[in-house]
């Protein structure tokens, strides 16, 4: 294990940028710490942390200037790897009405993911089993995911929307990292232990300027992972969850969510696991081009379920019943494991702070 | 036709299958073999309600008049169908028109008989009722699945 | 260096409708050949392809042809919206995008050394009519080969010629419609009621329903009631889809994907989830 200081740790994201990666990692942007394009080190969010608890974020200075003293924002990875709308394939039509279709898909550039959580990691992997270990990959999100590096980092800090521990994914990287970090903050200085998960993690971490980790400082990194994993805001019991709810479909507990739920989707669209999409089609306006385009759906539109003149989960209780059933339940039996990486987004950034933990406990009380 | 054949025919049915020979025989008292020609009416609505029928053969088309529309076809009967409720109950009339699409074999019972022996003995009673009621409820099920237009298509 | 990108499960290959014929006032049958030339791809009875119309959409239509004839693919399509109502209105020489065939298939050859029985509402024949082809090619390892159809009224049914041609290779076509028009001398009353006529042996038959899923949920329930073990029993489902690939999330059914673990599922695993309101 490697130990970099504030130089060292731009040194690595140069060298990134060198090999051709464009960087995406955390930044300050709109009250939030998002997942965007940053140039180097001084874009990261120094010094900020995040408060979260149902219905609520916001943004706190720190007393230092860390570099990941938060937890999760609004965004996560897929919005990289599985963007937003995306083209399927451009059409043509000439004037004898033959068809020509041409694969949307463009070459993906290389990126590199930096400050990656292990909540989120898990989330990759979960997207992966969805896209890539099913009968068929999408050979778009194979291409994009081939070209990612992927720097992680050992959280620091643990918001009270966190249950990451309750879900096995984190606080600890793993796997799925080419690199993994860990800020030790000592007496107002910052230092970053370093790890590889890989032969060409190794190789960048090899020409960093730097030090072999002593045990001491290795002990250091330690106490910062038991120490968030100590502070975890929130836990899920999930012993015999997705049996639960597969018999658990009238339980009243869903017509009490319902009654707050706003079927306004959130949930979905922060959700690092949530996949569901729609298409579109348009066409141009001389009618012989047209492009089919994937997009981000959820499971809570009423279009979602639309069969044969109506919606066949139309009232909010159904749909929040799916939403809820599905991320912890019938994920198993779709993918062989839950859908849920503790990450806490759902709670924070839903208007009525509905708390996925909450549920799951209430629905293990026998109806009355 | 001797009772005895009735007899055999009414064993045939599914409707009086299973039923205790003592009660076969009183049923076979009230009843006899029937035919109707193709086109021929069974019973037309308002009629007297005083028979009932099992189709040995042929088909059979339940069917009340409509103005405008004229007469509207709504369930057809078949072999081993019952024909016929409204002798149970007053005021034992017909409430619709039942129509031979083909030749029809029948067996007829006298819905008066069976209604005086039903309160002689009331366990032939029941027997009847029992069965009748699984026809009603069978026929109740299938109707509403009619009614449901499950292939009606919107817009 | 990269190798060569795979290719995406998305895109559509060309296709030329080659016939259309009409067999109902908004439901149509299409042939299809592959716009390139060369033979369209084999399936199973019960599997689907996604058909694209042109800046219209997508949508999900079980393939009706005969299995052993693969040559061309053959479709019959009811509108019920806009990317159907563009399918079935493009002339001869008009072109599709296919993908497929996806999805799980009829059970025919299992049904080998008993009765097969089809229970069909509405458009559901035409899913069904593959199996029948299917079942005819074997017709020597079946007992009774039964059809029951039903429909909404006798101008609503498919496929008016060939259930006279099915009866004479020897499959017992019974015919029933909702709302008997005038001039109909069939049996009137719903698909349900032909069943404890039908004549098949339960113990020995396999059932396969196709239809709307109201019509499915009381057919399934009076081949039981009949003596046909539920897990005799098939179903055809439907749900939303827009990818067919299970990766979209919509046509799920509580654990499964319709569009992957089935369309046709056994009634014995599929019947309590069809009792879930809105699940």
């Amino acid at each position: 294990m490697k130990v970099l200081d504030p130089r060292g740790l731009e040194a690595l994201l140069e060298a990134l940028v060198e090999r051709g990666y464009r960087l995406i990692g955390p930044t300050v942007a709109d009250g939030a710490i998002v997942y965007e394009e940053i140039r180097s080190a001084a874009d990261l969010p120094a010094g900020w942390t995040d408060e979260q608890e149902a219905g609520t974020y916001r943004l706190r200075r720190r007393d230092d200037d860390a570099l990941f003293g938060y937890a999760v924002g609004p965004q996560s990875w897929k919005r990289v790897l599985h963007p937003p709308s995306v083209t399927l394939f451009r059409a043509r039509r000439d004037g004898e009405g033959a068809l020509e279709l041409v694969d949307g898909a463009e070459e993906p550039e290389p990126l590199a993911f930096v400050g990656v959580r292990s909540c989120d990691l898990h989330a990759i992997a979960r997207l992966d089993r969805v896209l890539l270990g099913g009968r068929y990959v999408d050979a778009a999100y194979e291409a994009r995911r081939g070209r990612v590096f992927v720097v992680a980092v050992n959280c620091g800090v643990a918001a009270s929307t966190c249950f990451c521990v309750s879900m096995e994914t984190g606080p600890r990287a793993t796997s799925g990292y080419d690199v993994a970090l860990t800020e030790l903050l000592e007496d107002g200085s910052r230092r970053y232990l370093a790890e590889a998960g890989t032969e060409r993690g190794e190789e960048l971490l090899a020409g960093l300027p730097g030090s072999e980790a002593t045990a001491g400082e290795v002990e250091a990194g330690e106490q910062v992972v038991e120490r968030t994993a100590a502070s975890m805001g929130r836990q899920l019991d999930t012993e015999g969850l997705p049996e639960l709810l597969a018999a658990s479909r009238d339980h009243p507990r869903w017509d009490e969510v319902a009654d707050r739920c706003l079927t306004c989707g959130n949930c979905t669209m922060v959700c690092p696991t949530c996949f569901c999409t729609t298409v579109e089609d348009v066409t141009d306006l001389t009618g012989s081009e047209a492009e089919r385009r994937q997009v981000w759906d959820s499971c809570f539109t009423l279009d979602f379920s639309y069969l044969h003149g109506g919606g066949v989960r139309t009232s909010p209780r159904g749909r929040y019943r799916h939403w809820l059933t599905h991320k912890l339940g019938t994920w198993h039996d779709q993918f062989g494991s839950s859908g849920c990486v503790g990450c806490g987004r759902c709670i924070a950034w839903c208007p009525v702070g509905i708390d996925i933990t909450e549920e799951a406990a209430a629905l293990r009380e026998a109806p009355q | 036709m001797t009772v005895r054949s009735i007899e055999d025919l009414l064993r045939e049915t599914r409707l009086f299958a299973d039923l205790a020979p003592r009660h076969l025989e009183t049923i076979a008292g009230c009843a006899v073999t029937a035919g109707f020609e193709q086109g021929a009416h069974v019973f037309r609505e308002g009629g007297a309600a005083d028979t009932f029928y099992v189709i040995r053969s042929g088909t059979v088309a339940l069917e009340t008049h409509v103005p405008g529309r004229g007469p509207v076809r709504l369930v057809t009967l078949h072999e081993g169908d019952v024909l016929g409720w409204s002798w149970l109950f007053p005021p034992f009339r017909w409430h619709l028109d039942a129509l031979a699409l083909e030749p029809v074999r029948a067996v007829a019972f006298d819905g008066v008989c069976l209604r005086r022996k039903s309160e002689e003995d009331h366990d032939l009673g029941y027997e009847l009722m029992r069965r009748f009621a699984e026809v009603i409820v069978s026929r109740l099920q299938a109707t509403r699945l009619q009614l449901l237009d499950v292939y009606r298509h919107d817009g | 260096m990269a190798e060569p990108a795979r290719a995406s499960p998305f895109l559509p290959e060309p296709y030329r409708v080659v016939r259309r014929h009409r067999e109902t006032a908004d439901t149509w049958t299409l042939e299809l050949e592959p716009a390139t030339g060369g033979k369209a791809f084999s399936f199973a009875p019960g599997q689907f392809t996604m058909v694209y119309a042109f800046g219209a959409g997508e949508v999900p239509i079980s393939l009706s042809g005969d299995p052993a004839r693969p040559e061309r693919l053959v479709h019959t399509v009811r509108i019920a919206g806009a990317t159907t109502r563009a399918i079935c209105t493009l002339d001869r020489g008009g072109a599709l995008g296919i993908r497929g065939p996806y999805g799980t298939a009829w059970p025919v050859d299992r049904a080998a050394g008993g009765d097969l029985v089809l229970a069909a509402g509405g458009i559901g024949l035409a899913p069904l009519r593959p199996a029948l082809y299917a079942a005819l090619a074997r017709r020597e390892g079946l007992g009774r080969v039964v059809l029951l159809y039903g429909g909404r009224s006798p101008d609503q049914l498919l496929y008016g010629q060939e259930l006279e041609r099915w009866r004479e290779a020897g499959v017992d076509v019974h015919v029933t419609v909702d709302r008997a028009g005038r001039g109909w001398r069939g049996p009137v009353g719903v698909v349900t009621t032909l069943i404890e006529r039908a004549g098949f042996d339960p113990e020995r038959t396999t059932a396969l329903v196709c239809g709307p899923e109201v019509m499915m949920r009381f057919a399934a329930a009076g081949f039981v009631r009949a003596g046909v073990g539920a897990e005799r029993v098939f179903l055809s489902m439907e749900r939303n889809m827009k990818c067919a690939l299970g990766q979209c999330g919509r046509c799920q059914l509580g654990p499964v994907f319709v569009c992957g673990d089935g369309p046709v599922f056994r009634y014995s695993e599929i019947e309590p989830l069809l009792a879930v309101p809105e699940l």
